[in-house]
């Protein structure tokens, strides 16, 4: 299992220059890939943005977006920016695309949540489409063009990664959780007959330190607010110790979880080098 | 800390009892609108688990209950004049009146302050208290005031239940099956002192108001009972308690706490009585309450652990109880099964107890089983005896074909083939894939013709190239691997001139794609192609495909030929009401929309001899979609035209549905079909496990399964 790390882009009060310095030190440890969040109604970067700036300072960890919000955006503006990422990395970029939970972003965006999985599902077929076409965007040299994740828990999620998608993310939680959407995961890529099988993606959130375990569940409890009391578990869940940090590795790796990205919920650099300490 | 319990139940009691004894200076008050000695209900039950918890948790009240336990560890089936005993499975029942004298003692006892008779007031006065407990059951007040933070939905089920008490003493927990004139009645009852049983009737809802019981007193429906049950009674009474028919409701609730107020046991959730374990999850959930706060200084964090630590464990129960009601539902279903099986199924019902988990608690039984299976499935009277061996390599007969064992391993087509033709990677493909030890491989859907076809890479049966190299796949899979190999046929249908799967499933080819056609022009996906609607000079055509490939696929040599009506391709187009709007005699009714897939069928059975299975989507997965009780009825009609075998798989007649991948999800579809049509099924859809096929095959679910 490959072990990643997220970019603090949705901790409020993160500067640009944090969010440099910590991609530098990611590429400098032990992580497979480099991940954002994204975020429209919140003081959050651009996903795209970020991983661009923290493609410019890396030569080799993966970049990927754990997922940004498809819907949202206009599909042809969405390839054109994957693919260019892409491109502007060399070829390090996966897109992680899903439909979101919160009905704030849709609201700010204007676009209508009604509708929004088929929406994906089109915009999935399209952005593949506008990848191999290579009008539009540095075409990827021999590739379909980048690896692509879909994320959701429903059924419906599940049937459209495997249709279109190379990848699973799962949304977080514990190892069972992750093994219970996995097998569904696989069940759904050999029931719609595709071959191979898919990547499995997790994530978790981490505050490392003495004193930050606090501080990293206020963020979570303030950044799950939409979720009403599934906040505090959220908040309950986040791993504070080099203990819990490598258990939880150890589920996820029994589990089946090819790639896992650990997002700080402190913007504070220590917690790279804290958690590369324990990674390595 | 002071904490207020609002209901005097055994969840509301132990917590306070707990509560107060891991911190004595709190002051703990329990308020319970009924008198101490009222009770309703007869007995509960624990497992040993339960019991270990409950001794961990406070040793003085556990010596207590478990002097006063019934316990047992049989399981009686009676069912069509036989009894079936099943071992190994250790059970303990009290009477709820007992359990709540004792906690009520030991709460007294450890200066827990105890209210009876009366209504809680105002809980906003009751919020005053550091903590708010609401222990008051399924039409709970705590729960019914934050009704818009905790989120609670309720599922009523359909059949109606009475709770009786009985003074006959049963040594096992007793299922009993009766049908009479006006409908098939069951009793769940279990023994919860020396003397006393707790008898719970169950049918359906027209059973009920045939048999009268939606008119009938208290004491006519004892009547009733005790006269219907009067063998297994032995003349014993039945005893009321204000025993009223209902239906049960499952309760389920977003969150179970909000700021200081925490919701316990029935008032937060319940689960179906027939998995027996509504006292035990709140009483567990007390201990992980008590657990919680002892644990967090912080109230918040308590709770959240609380739940966090519960509602797994919660959800797992109802996800199990939630399959053993539909069994009950639907048990009219296995009323034509032998004994054995039919208490195999019964006890396997909730997915909480496989083949191998039986075999541990109760080995004689599970021969029994395998020794009943063998003998089914060889036709010869007394089996392979002790020997038998476990379902899944009993042979299996269809038509002339006998298959060794009860696996089939299909493939998942790679998209390799050129113009129709597989090629080495497909022979390799299946001989992997017999290697398993699968008594029969099963091919990727083989076009009947060049715009039959997914892709530009799918394989078909349409030249007498394509036959010649079949027919030597076909030979090097009997004679290398000495397996069976059936030939899976069909048409794409509006799901052809796709691009090859590894690059993602229904993406229209960019180039060298074909017209595709369907029952009607409605495309499969919003960037596909609009299919053309197919007319009757197109249908002969397709008749005609179809019994040629089949003609190919006999001189082929292959041993089974499966016909495919699933998946949204031609021939189911037509079975969906949500992909074909035909307003001709192939439209419609779902009589019509069934035309022309039997009119294939029709030609097909007609020139190949051998053993004839369809795959079947036995339901869209949608709403006002093709459904399970439209494939009954379709695989009732595939019976009645010579087909022997349904592979019944789930859903992708239409892109957006609403599929769920879980574990062994296509199992009740093959079910269904196999029980309700009377044809044998071939399961598919997450099954992982040797475990789970010879849980499936002894349970009669299916005749065959597809291992994942």
């Amino acid at each position: 299992m490959n072990v990643g790390i997220g970019l603090p882009t949705t901790i409020p009060g993160t500067t640009g220059e944090v969010l440099v310095e910590w991609a530098r030190k990611a590429d400098a440890g032990p992580f497979s890939t480099l991940a954002v969040l994204d975020r429209v109604a919140y003081h959050s970067f651009d996903p795209f943005m970020a991983l661009a700036a923290a493609a410019a300072v890396t030569r080799r960890v993966r970049l990927a977006t754990m997922v940004v919000v498809a819907p949202l955006r206009n599909t042809v503006l969405l390839a054109k920016e994957a693919a260019s990422l892409d491109a502007l990395s060399g070829g390090r970029f996966t897109l992680g695309l899903a439909v979101g939970a919160r009905g704030e972003d849709y609201k700010i965006a204007g676009v209508d949540q009604r509708g929004r999985g088929r929406r994906l599902s089109e915009q999935l077929e399209q952005v593949r489409g506008l990848w191999e076409d290579g009008r539009i965007a540095p075409p990827p040299d021999g590739r379909p063009g980048p690896p692509l994740l879909v994320g959701g828990s429903s059924g419906e999620a599940l049937a459209r990664m495997a249709r279109y998608a190379d990848g699973y993310a799962h949304g977080g939680g514990p190892a069972r959780a992750f093994a219970s959407a996995a097998a569904k995961a696989r069940a759904a890529w050999l029931d719609a007959g595709r071959p191979g099988t898919p990547a499995l993606w997790g994530m978790a959130y981490f505050a490392l330190g003495a004193g930050t375990s606090e501080s990293g569940a206020n963020y979570l409890r303030h950044y799950y607010a939409f979720t009403g009391p599934f906040a505090e578990k959220v908040a309950a869940a986040n791993l504070t110790s080099a203990d819990a940090v490598i258990d939880f590795l150890r589920g996820y790796r029994d589990a089946g979880c090819d790639e896992l990205i650990l997002f700080p919920t402190l913007s504070a650099s220590d917690q790279v080098d804290q958690l590369a300490d324990i990674v390595s | 800390m002071k904490a207020v319990v609002v209901g005097g139940g055994p969840a509301g009691l132990y917590f306070a009892l707990l509560a107060k004894k891991a911190n004595p200076s709190d002051q703990v008050t329990v308020i319970e609108r009924n008198p101490p000695d009222a009770t309703f209900g007869w007995g509960v039950v624990f497992s040993e688990e339960t019991l270990g918890a409950l001794r961990d948790a406070d040793f003085e009240s556990y010596d207590e209950i478990s002097t006063s336990f019934a316990r047992w560890n049989a399981i009686d089936i009676y069912f069509r004049n036989s009894r079936i005993r099943s071992r190994g499975h250790v059970f303990t029942g009290i009477s709820r009146k007992v359990l709540l004298n004792i906690l009520q003692r030991r709460a007294r006892q450890l200066g827990v302050d105890l209210v009876f008779g009366q209504e809680i007031g105002d809980l906003a006065s009751l919020r005053e208290a550091d903590l708010l407990v609401g222990a008051d059951g399924i039409n709970g007040r705590v729960r019914q005031a934050y009704a818009e933070v905790f989120r609670p939905t309720q599922v009523v089920h359909p059949t109606k239940y009475v709770w009786f008490g009985t003074n006959l003493a049963l040594d096992a927990f007793t299922f009993i099956f009766r049908r009479n004139q006006d409908g098939l009645f069951q009793v769940h009852a279990y023994p919860f002192d020396a003397r006393t049983s707790t008898f719970i009737v169950e049918c359906g809802e027209e059973t009920w108001r045939r048999a009268g019981l939606d008119q009938a007193s208290e004491r006519d429906s004892i009547a009733y009972c005790e006269e219907l049950f009067g063998e297994e009674l032995n003349s014993r009474r039945l005893l009321s308690n204000r025993s009223l028919w209902v239906n049960f409701v499952t309760l389920r609730a977003e969150t179970w706490h909000h700021e200081n107020v925490v919701l316990l046991g029935d008032a937060a959730h319940t689960a179906h009585f027939s998995i027996g374990s509504g006292t035990k999850l709140a009483m567990e959930d007390a201990i992980a309450l008590v657990d919680a706060l002892r644990r967090h200084g912080q109230l918040e964090a308590a709770l959240t652990d609380y739940e966090m630590d519960r509602q797994p464990v919660v959800e797992r129960f109802q996800a199990a109880a939630l399959e053993s009601s539909r069994y009950f539902e639907d048990v009219s279903r296995y009323e034509r099964f032998d004994p054995q099986p039919f208490a195999f199924n019964l006890l396997t019902r909730s997915g909480r107890i496989s083949y191998v988990n039986l075999t541990l608690r109760d080995p004689a039984f599970v021969r029994s089983v395998d020794a009943w299976y063998a003998a089914a499935a060889t036709g010869s009277a007394n089996g392979a005896g002790r020997l038998a061996p476990p379902p899944m390599f009993a042979p299996l007969r269809l038509g002339e074909l006998r298959l060794a064992n009860r696996v089939t391993a299909a493939i998942t087509g790679e998209d390799t083939a050129r113009n129709g033709s597989p090629d080495e990677g497909h022979l390799r493909q299946l001989l992997s894939a017999a290697e398993t030890g699968a008594a029969m491989v099963l091919t990727e859907m083989t076009a009947v013709s060049p715009d039959g076809r997914v892709t530009s890479g799918s394989t078909g049966l349409y030249t007498g190239e394509h036959a010649e190299v079949w027919g030597r796949i076909v030979a090097a899979v009997h004679e290398r691997a000495g397996a069976r190999i059936a030939l899976s046929l069909g048409h794409a249908g509006r799901r052809g001139s796709m691009r090859p799967r590894r690059e993602g499933i229904d993406r229209p080819l960019r180039q060298g794609g074909w017209t595709v056609r369907s029952a009607s022009p409605i495309a499969y996906t919003p960037h596909g192609q609009v299919p053309r609607a197919m007319d009757d000079g197109e249908m002969r055509k397709v008749i005609r495909q179809f019994t040629e490939a089949a003609e190919l696929a006999g001189g082929g040599g292959f041993d089974l030929l499966e016909l495919n009506l699933a998946h949204g391709y031609l021939l189911a187009s037509f079975l969906s009401p949500l992909s074909n709007q035909r307003t001709d005699e192939y439209g419609g009714s779902l009589a019509n929309r069934m035309r022309f897939p039997l009119a294939v069928v029709d030609a097909v059975r007609s020139r190949w001899k051998g053993p004839l299975a369809v795959k079947l989507s036995a339901s869209d997965w949608m709403p006002a979609g093709f459904s399970l009780d439209d494939a009954v009825t379709v695989a009732a009609a595939l019976k009645q035209h010579g087909c022997n075998l349904i592979h019944a798989v789930m859903g992708q007649n239409v892109a957006e549905a609403r599929p769920d991948y879980g574990r062994m999800f296509g199992v009740p579809a093959a079910d269904r079909v196999r029980n309700e049509a009377e044809i044998p099924t071939l399961a598919t859809g997450n099954i992982t496990t040797t475990d789970e096929v010879n849980t499936i095959l002894a349970a009669g679910r299916a005749d065959l399964c597809l291992l994942d």
